[in-house]
């Protein structure tokens, strides 16, 4: 984690913070940049954090974001998913109204960025969604000092502690070796868990072609196009049942309990989230093998995070903001949760494919 | 520790039998003595120290961290040791004062000697030692609710499948060994002789019978068969031998040979006579044999009070004797052991104890009629506890296991509706893409009309074809989801009729209709019935009022 100053952080201007950032119905709206970050219905002018689609959304005028993010949006929406665009890099500064913006990166998903919004002498940080815990497939969040941060709560509850990451893919091998004549069958979100699960695995040693369901195809050939090294990969479709014994596939979360799933010999449902620290959420799902594994920061991140960015004020949006916002009280930082309606997390909000697609 | 909670988190998720077999074999063959015996010891029950109490737990955690996120954790989650298993903060410590995690071993011997004041403290080390897995198990362990789904017949058999042996012989010798266990795994490994049951009153392996099929009848002779009463109790041996001082010993064991006696106190002072009796168990008042309902009541009660036993007075039936002071009878036929059971039970004199008589028959058309109605061919007032008859060759020698063609099984014709499926639930494991449990209901008449009420679910009876075409059916008549859960069309004219066989019925306050199903499968699909053909709940209300007045 490097740390880099963005302004001058003080509060003697007399710029009051919702001055500059302020909730509204469309997403969080900055005046006195004419623009809203990661809106949730279409503006002229938009300021994007990450490419999953409850923050990336199709059909504004002019979209600020990394290449990476414009990229998966592109995918995604096609070619007219914007009036215009712009790519900004990590680091760089860029002048918009009375304000300047700077991106940093997030350690969510590949190309996911914090947004530093300076008026005057005020600095915000909006967070997006983000990690502190390593991934070999994005660059590693990097903490940015400010006045006043906005962060996610996803996983704002002290019983979200996610663990090494490379423990809960070892757990996965282990099942792999005990059960040879069965499939594996990993739900992961397309965007950024896929690749992040693949990349884990190879760093584990593991060096057997990895199967893909088709949703999640072109979005992992992206990655590798960014030159992301992922092994060999294939596509389930076609496979006849048999051959998929002692393998490994990845498929969306909804897909691991539908008629899909008959391809496979007697398979084990795995899901790796963060969610599955809490026994109920994975037997709800009926799920087999829990791999806790997150894109986003745990208790300890979320806290940590907070207290090292030195803001004397916090926002906190979607997730459990009422016990980190009583938790940065208890520290004596000034908290509020910020009602912004229209984000969760991806694996709760990602549409069920249809039952009968054969994806 | 932590590899034993890691085998506890891996068994709670994984819903097939075998597949829990198999990952507790590889812990026992990746983990030395003498944890794995005392993992064997938790899993089939055989632990025993004082359980602490969730107050202690509260007390421990609420002493760590803050109260509101507590209450917001403990909320989220939804279960005690879970949550705190989850949130505990580990206390700081220096880096070389870094004790490792304790093993199953410590934990298990501690507990067992462990005064009452010093848990705490001790809790509170071993929190701090382990991870958020660990800490699960051990609070799962410590307060005594370690449930998991396993029964002590599963990890017996996980344990004879590490020196390939046969289950029965792990339970013949079992009330022998005790934990660790470490006779038992030196000779599953082939590195000891195989452990001895010195037991007085051993289990014995014992002998099952087939289902009978219409086709079966030809190839058999009525007169190489002696015929019973199948009754409706459940199924004990029911053992009473010396010890080396002379001493009676008695005791009850279930069909897989767990001891049982604990919970039928009761009947043990009958058991006097050394012996082996293979018998039912009922529960008799003034003389007649209540229904499985009425000894449902007495089962899985943790404590047996003086009041549970005088409402509820333990019978035994006896079929068989496999033994006495002496001898071994298995090896002789039927129809000489039945002999010395008559001769057995007439020496005993005991009102507990009975035997079971046979049904006499010259045609499987005497004992078709017997079968159809049990109350005319001798069971007389008992009838209702008959659940068929029971065909044993004379010759049979007694066999463990269920060897062809020595005993079958007749049973009555179970009770059949006509129900209509109204709501349908995705399976679990293998089944976790089909839609395979199923709640079906009957009509009644509500305030505007005639609706259907739930009285039932069922998750088997219908082959894998049936399964395929009900899990179409459910996709593609879906009115509303629910989670996993869909609302399945069922009007008047659409719908699907299941026909749904039972073994008996039950008044239920926990169900809308008031009525409980015994054993409910489904028999038929009814692709020909529209669902207002289907029954009404009045036809199960009298089917009720039949039992209760039998």
């Amino acid at each position: 984690m490097t740390t880099r100053r963005c302004g001058g952080a003080t509060y003697i201007t007399g710029m009051r913070p919702q001055d500059i950032l302020l909730p509204v119905a469309s997403g969080l709206c900055c005046k006195p940049g004419g623009f809203h970050i990661d809106p949730v219905r279409p503006v002229e002018r938009a300021v994007i954090t990450h490419g999953h689609s409850d923050h990336a959304r199709p059909g504004h005028g002019a979209v600020l974001a990394t290449q990476e993010t414009l990229d998966m949006m592109r995918l995604r929406y096609g070619e007219n998913f914007a009036g215009s665009t712009q790519a900004i890099r990590y680091g760089e500064e860029i002048r918009l109204g009375d304000t300047s913006v700077k991106f940093h990166p997030a350690g969510h998903v590949l190309g996911s960025a914090q947004i530093a919004v300076t008026c005057k002498d005020t600095c915000i940080v909006a967070s997006g969604d983000y990690k502190d815990a390593p991934d070999p497939t994005c660059t590693p969040f990097e903490l940015v000092p400010c006045d006043v941060f906005i962060t996610e709560a996803t996983f704002g509850l002290p019983v979200f502690r996610h663990g090494d990451a490379a423990d809960e893919v070892k757990k996965l091998l282990a099942s792999v070796a005990l059960f040879p004549e069965r499939a594996h069958l990993v739900g992961a979100y397309s965007l950024g868990k896929a690749q992040r699960v693949i990349a884990l695995l190879r760093q584990a040693g593991y060096d057997a072609p990895i199967y893909l369901h088709g949703a999640m195809e072109k979005i992992t050939e992206y990655y590798q196009s960014r030159g992301i090294a992922l092994g060999e990969l294939r596509p389930v479709m076609g496979m006849k049942k048999a051959a998929l014994a002692g393998t490994i596939t990845l498929a969306p979360p909804s897909a691991t309990s539908d008629v899909w799933t008959r391809r496979f010999p007697d398979p084990v449902t795995a899901f790796a989230s963060g969610w599955m620290r809490v026994r109920a959420r994975a037997r709800q799902r009926g799920i087999e093998l829990p791999l806790v594994i997150s894109d986003h920061a745990d208790w300890d991140g979320l806290t940590a995070t907070i207290a090292a960015t030195g803001a004397g004020e916090i926002w906190v949006t979607h997730g459990q903001e009422d016990a980190l916002v009583h938790w940065c009280q208890s520290k004596g930082l000034r908290a509020q949760p910020l009602d912004l309606v229209g984000y969760g997390d991806e694996e709760e909000s990602e549409t069920p494919l249809q039952d009968e697609t054969e994806a | 520790m932590n590899r034993f909670a890691e085998l506890l988190d891996r068994l709670a998720y994984e819903p097939g039998r075998n597949n829990k077999l198999r990952l507790i074999t590889c812990y026992f063959r990746e983990v030395g003595d003498p944890d794995r015996g005392y993992a064997l010891a938790a899993l089939t029950g055989a632990l025993s120290f004082k359980h602490a109490k969730p107050a202690l737990i509260r007390d421990l955690i609420a002493s760590r961290t803050d109260e509101v996120l507590f209450g917001l954790s403990y909320d989220y989650v939804g279960d005690l040791s879970e949550t705190v298993a989850l949130m505990w903060p580990k206390a700081a410590m220096a880096a070389h004062n870094n004790p490792p995690p304790p093993t199953l071993t410590e934990v298990v011997t501690t507990l067992r000697t462990l005064g009452k004041t010093e848990l705490p403290k001790q809790l509170e080390r071993w929190l701090d030692e382990l991870d958020e897995t660990g800490r699960w198990a051990l609070l799962k362990l410590v307060t005594g609710a370690l449930r998991i789904g396993i029964s002590a017949r599963l990890a017996k058999t996980a344990a004879a499948a590490l020196g390939d042996k046969d289950p029965h012989e792990v339970e013949l010798i079992w009330p022998a060994l005790s934990s660790p266990y470490l006779d038992l795994f030196a000779w599953l490994e082939g590195r000891g002789e195989k452990p001895v049951n010195r037991d007085p009153a051993p289990f014995r392996p014992v002998m099952l019978a087939h289902a009978i099929e219409d086709t079966d009848f030809a190839a058999l002779d009525p007169a190489d068969y002696i015929a019973e009463w199948k009754w409706d109790g459940i199924r004990v041996q029911a053992v009473a031998g010396r010890d080396e001082r002379g001493q009676i010993t008695a005791r009850l064991y279930s069909r897989t040979g767990e001891d049982i006696t604990g919970s039928f106190p009761d009947l043990v002072p009958s058991l006097r006579l050394a012996g082996a009796i293979d018998g039912e168990l009922l529960i008799l008042r003034e003389g007649r044999v209540q229904s499985f309902n009425v000894l449902q009541q007495r089962l899985n009660r943790k404590i047996v009070s003086p009041k549970l036993i005088k409402e509820f007075p333990i019978h035994l039936r006896a079929y068989d004797l496999l033994g006495d002071d002496e001898n071994d009878f298995r090896e002789l036929p039927f129809i000489e052991r039945r002999e010395r059971l008559e001769t057995f039970v007439k020496k005993l004199d005991d009102p507990r104890i009975d035997l079971s008589p046979t049904v006499p028959f010259a045609s499987w058309e005497t004992l078709t009629a017997a079968r159809a109605d049990p109350a005319s061919a001798g069971a007389d007032e008992d009838a209702d506890a008959v659940e068929g008859v029971m065909l044993k060759r004379r010759d049979a020698p007694y066999l463990p296991g269920r060897p062809k063609g020595q005993w079958w099984k007749w049973k009555r014709d179970p009770h059949i509706i006509d129900a209509v499926l109204m709501y349908a639930q995705r399976g679990h494991g293998k089944r976790s893409s089909y839609y395979s449990d199923y709640t079906f209901g009957v009509w009644t008449e509500g305030e505007t009309g005639d609706e259907l009420v739930p009285v039932g679910k069922a998750y088997f009876g219908f082959t894998d074809e049936e399964l395929l075409q009900i899990d179409r059916f459910v996709r593609r008549n879906t009115t509303e989801k629910f989670g996993p859960v869909r609302h399945v069309v069922h009007e008047a004219d659409k719908g699907l009729v299941l026909e749904v066989a039972f073994e008996g019925l039950q008044r239920s306050p926990r169900h809308k209709s008031g009525v409980a199903m015994r054993f409910p499968r489904i028999s038929r699909l009814r692709w020909d019935k529209p669902p207002r053909e289907a029954d009404r709940l009045e036809t199960l209300e009298k089917m009720l009022k039949a039992e209760v007045e039998a």
